[in-house]
């Protein structure tokens, strides 16, 4: 495709182009943008705690740096502070490691290779992002990149290497050079377990069944801290810390304009939600990636993740007549736009449950690379998809685009930095180093970028704070509750939500929902 | 959308009745187990976590009908079957053992070292059997015992730490701790490290990409996307 086709696809297929899917911002930093309407309603929701049974007095944890998220960037961000001498608390919503990092599977991408450099990786960026990345951000991203691989090795990531000692690297789509690293199809995964180790083994207090509901600041308006929510009985605790990290993750359980997702079960803008109440400026809210190659059949697993790896190994989407119909390698939303469009026209397959979708042809493969390569390189596909009876290596799979991620997020600065004193945000919750579309590959590298420069930054700027404020407030609760009320806004639920709208997990509710 | 179409349809479908912790609910024949638990109503915490067969959090175990053998899998990854009698098992404890990588070395005694207990490893195979990954976990743990740090390394890469295996071990191991100490001992250690990342890293240190960055980070939209458009493909 041309660049010029390109633009046509996108404008005329994919999801962020539908404008009755968008509404303005009625309230808050970003009053008058253009959001998703379900990102609208939980920043336009009340509250899920009530400001007024806070106690300033009542504080049950002092620490340095509070990390709020148990992913990829919240557990990279804890070994970096710990390490500079912080006293450290990780919450997490749920169980230390249950994130969308473990759930990445193709790859990594780093500029480690000769052929290779950060300013080549740095050009790939922008272009997939439509130039829209805030430069600064990128290059962080592609400097920091080889160097976090490294400290990865250190750490003892399984990396695919060759026997002497070269990483392996395949093209991901939007790549000009091939280096996207992996670990099998479990790369995230292996990260993810890895640095859970790592933090299990340091002198690191992690709280996991701990949502934070809601920042705190002190009397000056900076971050001062959180309340969390024990999830399992129902307590609140307040946490008072010198400085915080938001590593909550994306809003893919959102499901935006309806779409299956791959996304993690706590995926749930909680991060999005509380910035927002504390007046941390969202960047890029209104453009959702879909990933191309989401299941369209075996049913029980639709809207997961196809891995780009399959395409970065060779397989092209094919429509009904076996036509291919967009190059192998093209960027995740051109790549889903024009997957859309040819269901639109027709020329999609429509599966035994009713869903509709386009070939992915997975036997060429084997075919380019020689029998083996799918056990070898994709186990966890080529299971996922026997354990209802498919043999990828055999048969073609049906795809269709599904939500996989939120290319913005809270607007940082290169160190995690936001407009709110001493508050950073790491890793999906952020946004501005992806632009407008994000590569493959690099929200594994941004989530350990950034987590670790946050991770680092946060724990310089604790110890440069002596005292812990005498006071903390919620007053910024209290004027926003107040701004909902004069804009008329009605009460339906709280937010952050925490979990999936009930009736997204079950079609007997969701039945009586929609009624 | 695609999701609407699926579950309206749900309910016209074949069903089947499932016992969740011994209570009968009839659900779709379609669903995982699951979805079978939030279709009868649960709202899941724990035992729920990636739903995508990464994670490990929703072990299960289960039996159908007359058939006294144990089955067992991640309630994301099982179809639901008339007659299961089902639990989650979304937590087993383990013993924290703290070390630190760089105080280890990767020699043939190091794993027996930090988790002397593998040596009483019964060879009863069970949890080999119980494993939803179907990893040969006795397999990796004999490796282990032999000091055999990389072969135990790449049987069990594709552990998702569920737990199983430790809950029905009679020697008390915990199987996927041992395992991801013998991964991070293999990568450390054992296997060569990447020059190239060395290099790169050097070339870094010194700075060797600042110019050309500085170059694309001032550069106007038009300028990048004539360079973008007409980049070369490795």
């Amino acid at each position: 495709m041309t660049p010029e086709e390109k633009q046509e696809v996108l404008r005329n297929h994919h999801p962020d182009y539908i404008e009755s899917q968008f509404r303005e911002a009625r309230l808050g930093p970003n009053k008058g943008d253009r959001f998703p309407h379900e990102l609208c309603d939980v920043l336009e929701a009340y509250p899920r705690y009530d400001h007024n049974r806070f106690r300033a007095d009542k504080v049950d944890h002092r620490v340095d740096v509070l990390i709020i998220g148990g992913g990829g960037a919240g557990a990279s961000a804890a070994l970096l502070a710990h390490a500079q001498g912080a006293k450290v608390l990780l919450a997490t919503k749920l169980r230390f490691g249950d994130a969308n990092t473990v759930m990445a599977q193709g790859g990594i991408q780093a500029a480690s290779k000769p052929q290779d450099s950060p300013t080549i990786h740095y050009l790939d960026v922008l272009g997939g992002g439509h130039y829209h990345n805030i430069p600064e951000l990128v290059k962080a991203l592609v400097i920091d990149a080889p160097r976090v691989m490294q400290w990865l090795e250190e750490l003892g990531c399984m990396f695919d290497k060759q026997d002497d000692g070269t990483m392996q690297a395949i093209h991901g789509g939007g790549t000009s050079r091939k280096r996207m690293h992996s670990a099998r199809d479990y790369t995230g995964a292996e990260i993810m377990r890895t640095l859970r180790d790592e933090v299990l083994s340091r002198d690191i207090n992690v709280c996991e069944f701990s949502a934070a509901v809601e920042l705190l600041l002190d009397e000056q308006g900076r971050a001062a801290g959180a309340i969390l929510y024990n999830m399992e009985t129902d307590q609140y605790e307040v946490v008072q810390a010198k400085t915080v990290i938001l590593a909550t993750g994306g809003l893919g359980r959102l499901h935006t304009q309806n779409f299956p997702t791959s996304n993690h079960y706590g995926a749930t803008a909680d991060g999005l939600v509380m910035a927002y109440r504390v007046g941390a400026k969202l960047v890029f809210m209104d453009t959702i990636q879909y990933h191309p190659t989401g299941v369209s059949y075996p049913e029980q697993v639709e809207g997961f993740l196809v891995t780009e790896k399959v395409r970065g190994l060779g397989a092209t989407p094919v429509n009904i007549d076996g036509e291919q119909f967009v190059y192998h390698l093209e960027t995740r939303d051109v790549a889903a736009s024009a997957i859309i469009r040819e269901c639109a026209r027709g020329k999609g397959v429509t599966s035994p449950s009713g869903t509709q979708g386009v070939w992915l042809d997975s036997p060429l493969i084997e075919r380019i690379h020689g029998e083996g390569t799918i056990a070898r390189e994709l186990p966890a596909m080529l299971r996922q998809f026997a354990r209802f009876n498919v043999d990828m290596r055999k048969d073609p799979i049906l795809v269709y685009p599904t939500l996989h991620y939120q290319n913005g997020g809270v607007l940082i600065g290169e160190n995690g930095e936001t407009s709110v004193e001493n508050l950073y945000v790491a890793g999906e919750a952020s946004g501005g180093v992806h632009g407008r579309n994000r590569l493959m590959g690099n929200s594994l590298m941004d989530i350990l970028v950034f987590g670790r420069r946050a991770g680092l930054h946060a724990a310089e700027k604790a110890a440069s704070i002596k005292y812990f404020e005498s006071k903390l407030s919620v007053e910024h609760v209290k004027n926003f509750v107040s701004e909902l009320e004069a804009q008329g806004i009605a009460k339906t639920f709280t937010s952050p939500i925490l979990l999936p709208f009930r009736h997204r997990l079950n079609p007997n509710l969701e039945a009586q929902h929609s009624k | 959308m695609t999701e609407h179409n699926t579950k309206s349809n749900l309910q016209e479908r074949e069903t089947v009745e499932v016992y969740i912790m011994g209570k009968k609910y009839k659900l779709p024949s379609s669903l995982t187990v699951m979805k079978g638990f939030e279709y009868a109503g649960y709202t899941l915490l724990r035992g729920c976590g990636c739903r995508a067969g990464f994670c490990g959090a929703c072990a299960t175990v289960y039996r159908v009908g007359k058939d006294h053998d144990l089955k067992v899998g991640l309630a994301c990854q099982t179809k639901v079957e008339q007659d299961m009698y089902l639990t989650q098992i979304p937590f087993y404890p383990h013993h924290k053992v703290s070390y630190h990588l760089e105080d280890l070395r990767a020699t043939a005694d190091q794993v027996v070292e930090v988790y002397p207990e593998i040596n009483k490893c019964l060879g009863c195979n069970s949890c080999t059997n119980v494993c939803p990954q179907n990893l040969k976990v006795m397999k990796y743990i004999s490796h282990a015992i032999r000091g055999e740090v990389s072969r135990a390394a790449d049987e069990s890469f594709d552990c998702l730490m569920c737990g199983l295996c430790a809950s029905k071990c009679p020697a008390n191991i915990v199987q996927y701790k041992v395992a991801i100490l013998c991964r991070r001992l293999h990568s450390r250690y054992l296997a060569k490290k990447a020059e190239h990342l060395k290099e790169r890293v050097k070339e870094l240190d010194s700075g060797a990409f600042d110019n050309s960055l500085e170059e694309l980070m001032k550069a106007d939209k038009a300028t990048l996307a004539a360079k973008y458009n007409h980049r070369d493909m490795e």
